[in-house]
């Protein structure tokens, strides 16, 4: 085989020069004539009936562009999974900062002084804010009874264990919700002429907001024309609520008579408004026998959604496959619920579901391994999944799986076992910091959950232009984790030439066919699979031709591209998602192949704690973990650093503070994300186990670092404080008071 | 952006006298500003209820610092970046120099003053704990003269303070420290940097023959405005340092503070802590000073 060009070299960023020089071009700069700005007007109130709205004294009312809901020329609901989210409200509120009214001028100053002169006369309902309240059904908000989705994963007889087990260990788990906070806040500018709809935004997915604006003006495919701008960040909060976005510049811009409608959310207003991670609770009983081997698992796992349903199912449905964590156990089920309340709607968020139940699993384990008198490393080791083993939902772990050794080698890195003993010893002292290290082993199912790929049936292609070079043709889309580099050197290795040979077209649904959302940890495992088969038939194409003599060079191809299209006019190829021939998944029964792959982890992390202020430091980070062939170092480990910087806050300091449904603190002065200075030195290390259907051996890495922070650095606050009290993240200083003196006045 | 820029004035006086005439002239319209660090962000939210500012930035007047054999005194204008700079400054109040480090970012740091923290009047405020251990006065100056006012009494309530409307901040003066002295500052805030004081704890003490002969608590956000923790203080003033009664210590706080909850921590929290951190500071400060007997 021959030595690759580019796969597993760290090519610099297409995009980087353009990025750092201030000349790559967002949203909200672009430009264009007669351009209004656009407004929300949101409900104050979690929950109620819109009775009236009134436009106060002061403003020239008749220079606005408004529109309410009887404004909708379509379907008045967002399409996505159900349609039950509007645009805007007709009468019923169900969250608080849900849109009521859009105005548009074009004078952006006095759109504010207009947005703050309209008041909203609203019958206000008792809301329903808290997940347990909604289970109990103590309001009914959605549906009859709150549940947007319920469902079961059942393997063995887990009822028959209890009786016989030598150890049964019960805890309960805690997750917050937490923002996205990308750097570039949501932002869109919409033109609805009679011609259809275009939309220039800041998005993840453009197929998604396609079928949204598609709906809501009912027209057709290719009325309806959606390009992605240069975009500062989305970590799953740029998946479905660009469609919301939209559907509101596209209104006023209608209303405007085609005039150009730009909408851009400052900081605050995204933060409040916008979708979050989902908070969570999980209940686990577990049963194991006087050796740690486990012989049961009984989770019920769940989650609240907040207003609509939006993303939700399929949050739920990652969460509870990975609700078992990585260990083989007979026994097992998994009740998972996700419910309906009256705070704005949770969404997609890195890793979607996932490190809620890790956290819970993750954690229940040094829970456990404390309660039965064991090492956590040996209670682990015991039960490990490997080769041959089944998972929760019954898939048989056919690749090479050495999770007892990745698991060695993180714990080497941090020098665990040494610093375990060390602080075992110093933390008897008096002394107000105390010392611990803990760890936490995982896996990430990368693409789609179950059959969600098959019935994507995903499109990505490559196109010959008379430039010479050659454009990716996918929908997938460069949010700031490296994509545009990724796909050109997948495309460059494929075609055997350099990277300048190679550029990536800018997602626009008139030219890109739908490559499906850039979710999931997909895009480079699935799409540039699809990409590389696309450019093998190109260069097939080329070489078949004649016009490509072997062996050549970039210029040579280039000019082999040029004289092709001179000929035939078109140079593109396609290359089309099936399935492979060995995964077979039951969504009625929740039973098989969840996933194609897995990558898999293990994060290890020592901490300092202050028992004066109870603050915890993260003084070290060992990030390990097997992601198939790594395709761009430095992009890989950034993405693995950037994961994990993230999962610190949401383990440690990251709390949304709600207020009667209302985001309270939706500053990032206040919402305590880590900076730099709070976060250690992140030691990213790559075990390679290339993977049969990646491109060039890959799996999907970008949502597994997600996972493991927040259950490794609780494990270590035990250690720490010789207490398995802290179950709920993020565990903030307040939290850590409560545990260690909860009577203190 | 939600602050209405186009509707706003800015007038930048030529000199002090002309920023004075003006706020005398027009009394209660202009807003004084400074670094803008405090007033940027309620504008930009659209939550600032002033449209019409003062601007001293270009005052040189309200800028330098001068050092005499008992004290400093800092122009209102000095920014953090400056104090935290300064090496007479870093040599003698380590307090205030420590507080300035932990203002903001970098950013804030250029560009945010010692006047303005003062005038805005925020509980939370890093540097007012730190001039309290100093024993700091602030100078205010109108048209009609000028007055000295120890720094304790200039706020009286909460974002309320004895300035007049036609006044200005002009200089902060704080006493040098002599003798045999120990200066402790902490801010906790849960992030390192850029973070709002959950609690912020500063303290000075001298001791002369194994006694404390002068001892300064001060205290940011846990009460309406930064306070001196004077039950403490009487404490601790006039003990043999071997014999402090440190757990008696951290029940007299409580006379001295009232914390609330609010989005950022709790009433408990910040008693607690702040109970926690006297215990460090005073257990610090016998060991610093038993080291040095």
């Amino acid at each position: 085989m021959t030595q690759p060009l580019h796969l597993g070299h760290s090519r610099p960023r297409k995009e980087g020069r353009a990025k750092v020089t201030g000349a790559a071009h967002y949203t909200d700069d672009v430009r264009m004539e007669g351009l209004l700005h656009g407004a929300t007007v949101r409900s104050p109130v979690p929950r109620g009936i819109l009775r009236g709205i009134q436009f106060g004294d002061g403003i020239p009312w008749n220079e606005f562009v408004i529109v309410t809901a009887k404004d909708v020329p379509g379907d008045p609901m967002v399409a996505l999974i159900e349609h039950d989210q509007p645009f805007l409200v007709a009468d019923r509120i169900n969250h608080a900062e849900e849109a009521v009214l859009l105005l548009a001028h074009e004078d952006r100053f006095l759109l504010e002084r207009a947005r703050a002169a309209v008041r909203l006369e609203i019958e206000a309902l008792p809301p329903l804010l808290d997940l347990e309240d909604s289970l109990a059904c103590k309001e009914v908000v959605w549906g009859q009874d709150n549940l947007f989705k319920e469902l079961l994963i059942e393997k063995g007889e887990v009822d028959s264990v209890w009786k016989t087990a030598a150890h049964i260990v019960e805890g309960e788990y805690r997750t917050g919700a937490q923002e996205q906070l990308y750097i570039e806040p949501n932002g869109t500018i919409a033109v609805a002429d009679a011609g259809g709809v275009t939309v220039w935004g800041s998005l993840q997915c453009p197929y998604y907001v396609h079928k949204a604006i598609k709906s809501l003006f009912n027209l057709s495919d290719d009325q309806v024309r959606i390009i992605q701008m240069e975009t500062g960040g989305g970590f799953g909060g740029k998946e479905d609520y660009p469609s919301l976005i939209a559907g509101h510049a596209a209104l006023l811009s209608m209303k405007a008579g085609g005039r150009p409608v730009k909408i851009i959310y400052d900081r605050e207003e995204d933060m409040v408004a916008t979708t979050k991670r989902h908070p969570s609770r999980t209940r686990i009983r577990s049963a194991f026998d006087t050796e740690g081997t486990l012989l049961a698992l009984d989770l019920d796992f769940a989650i609240d959604g907040g207003a609509y349903v939006t993303l939700t199912p399929v949050v739920l449905s990652r969460g509870a496959i990975h609700a078992g964590g990585p260990y083989r156990c007979a026994n097992t089920r998994i009740h998972a619920r996700a419910v309906a309340t009256n705070t704005p709607p949770h969404g997609a968020f890195r890793g979607f579901g996932a490190p809620q139940s890790l956290f819970a699993i993750e954690r229940h384990m040094d829970v456990a391994a404390a309660q039965l008198g064991m090492d956590p490393i040996a209670l682990r080791k015991r039960n490990l999944l490997k080769m041959g083993d089944t998972t929760a939902t019954g898939q048989i772990i056919k690749e090479t799986l050495d999770l007892p050794g990745i698991l060695d080698r993180a714990l080497e890195k941090l020098d665990y076992v040494s610093k375990k003993h060390q602080y075992d010893i110093t933390n008897r002292a008096s002394a107000p910091i105390k010392k611990g290290v803990g760890f936490a082993v995982f896996m990430h199912g990368c693409g789609f959950t179950g059959a969600g790929e098959t019935y994507l049936a995903s499109v990505a292609g490559v196109e010959g232009r008379s430039d010479g070079k050659v454009y990716v043709l996918a929908a997938s889309t460069e949010i700031g984790q490296g994509t545009n580099t990724m796909f050109s050197q997948v495309v460059a290795e494929a075609l055997r030439v350099p990277m300048e040979c190679v550029e990536v077209a800018q997602p626009d649904t008139a030219v890109v066919p739908n490559s499906g959302p850039t979710v999931a940890s997909r895009t480079c495992m699935v799409v540039g699979k699809l990409v590389q088969d696309a450019a093998q038939g190109l260069r097939q194409t080329l070489v078949q031709s004649g016009l490509l003599p072997e062996p050549y060079d970039g210029e040579a191809f280039s000019r082999a591209v040029k004289a092709y299209l001179e000929k035939f006019g078109r140079l593109k190829a396609y290359s089309q998602y099936s399935t492979p021939p060995h995964i077979v998944w039951d969504d009625q029964l929740y039973k098989g192949d969840a996933y194609t792959t897995f990558a898999w982890a293990c994060y290890a992390a020592e901490v300092i704690v202050d028992t004066r202020t109870f603050e915890v430091k993260v003084e070290d980070f060992v990030a390990l973990q097997e992601v198939g062939r790594v395709l761009n170092p430095v992009l890989a480990e950034g993405q693995i650093e950037g994961g994990v910087a993230q999962g610190i806050g949401y383990g440690l300091s990251e709390q949304v503070v709600w207020n009667n449904g209302r985001m309270a603190n939706g500053q990032m002065t206040n919402y305590i994300m880590a900076t730099s200075a709070d976060l250690p030195r992140i030691r990213v290390y790559f075990e390679e186990n290339p993977y049969a259907l990646g491109p060039g051996g890959a799996k999907g890495i970008g949502e597994l670092p997600m996972d493991g922070p927040a259950p490794a650095l609780l494990n270590a606050v035990q250690h720490a404080l010789g207490t398995t009290l802290p179950r709920e993240i993020p565990l903030t200083p307040e939290r850590l008071m409560e545990i260690l003196e909860p009577s203190n006045a | 952006m939600k602050g209405q820029a186009p509707g706003c004035r800015v007038h930048t006086p030529a000199s002090l006298a002309g920023a004075l005439e003006l706020l005398a002239a027009e009394k209660g319209v202009w807003r004084p500003l400074a670094g803008g660090t405090d007033l940027m962000v309620p504008f930009a939210a659209g939550k600032l209820p002033f449209m019409d500012f003062l601007n001293l930035w270009g005052l040189e007047e309200l800028r330098g610092l001068e050092i005499s054999e008992d004290a400093i005194t800092l122009g209102a204008l000095s920014t953090y970046s400056e104090i935290r700079n300064h090496s007479l400054l870093q040599r003698e109040f380590p307090n205030l120099v420590q507080s300035a480090w932990v203002t903001g970012a970098i950013a804030i740091q250029n560009r945010g003053t010692l006047g303005g923290n003062l005038a805005n009047g925020s509980p939370a405020a890093d540097t007012p704990p730190s001039l309290l251990t100093y024993g700091a006065e602030v100078q205010l100056q109108s048209i009609a003269g000028s007055r000295w006012v120890p720094y304790e009494n200039f706020h009286t309530g909460y974002k309320q303070t004895v300035m007049l409307p036609e006044e200005l901040i002009t200089r902060i003066r704080i006493r040098r420290p002599k003798g045999n002295n120990f200066h402790f500052f902490r801010k906790v805030g849960t992030r390192k940097a850029q973070a709002i004081a959950k609690v912020c704890v500063a303290a000075y003490a001298r001791v002369e023959e194994g006694r404390v002969v002068e001892f300064r608590l001060g205290l940011g956000s846990v009460a309406p405005v930064p306070v001196r923790a004077r039950t403490v203080e009487l404490m601790v003033e006039g003990c043999v340092v071997d014999t402090l009664l440190i757990a008696a210590a951290r029940t007299a706080l409580m006379e001295d503070i009232r914390p609330i909850d609010d989005i950022r921590s709790t009433a408990k929290y910040r008693r607690t802590v702040a109970a926690n951190v006297l215990g460090q500071l005073l257990e610090e400060m016998v060991e610093h000073f038993d080291r040095m007997a």
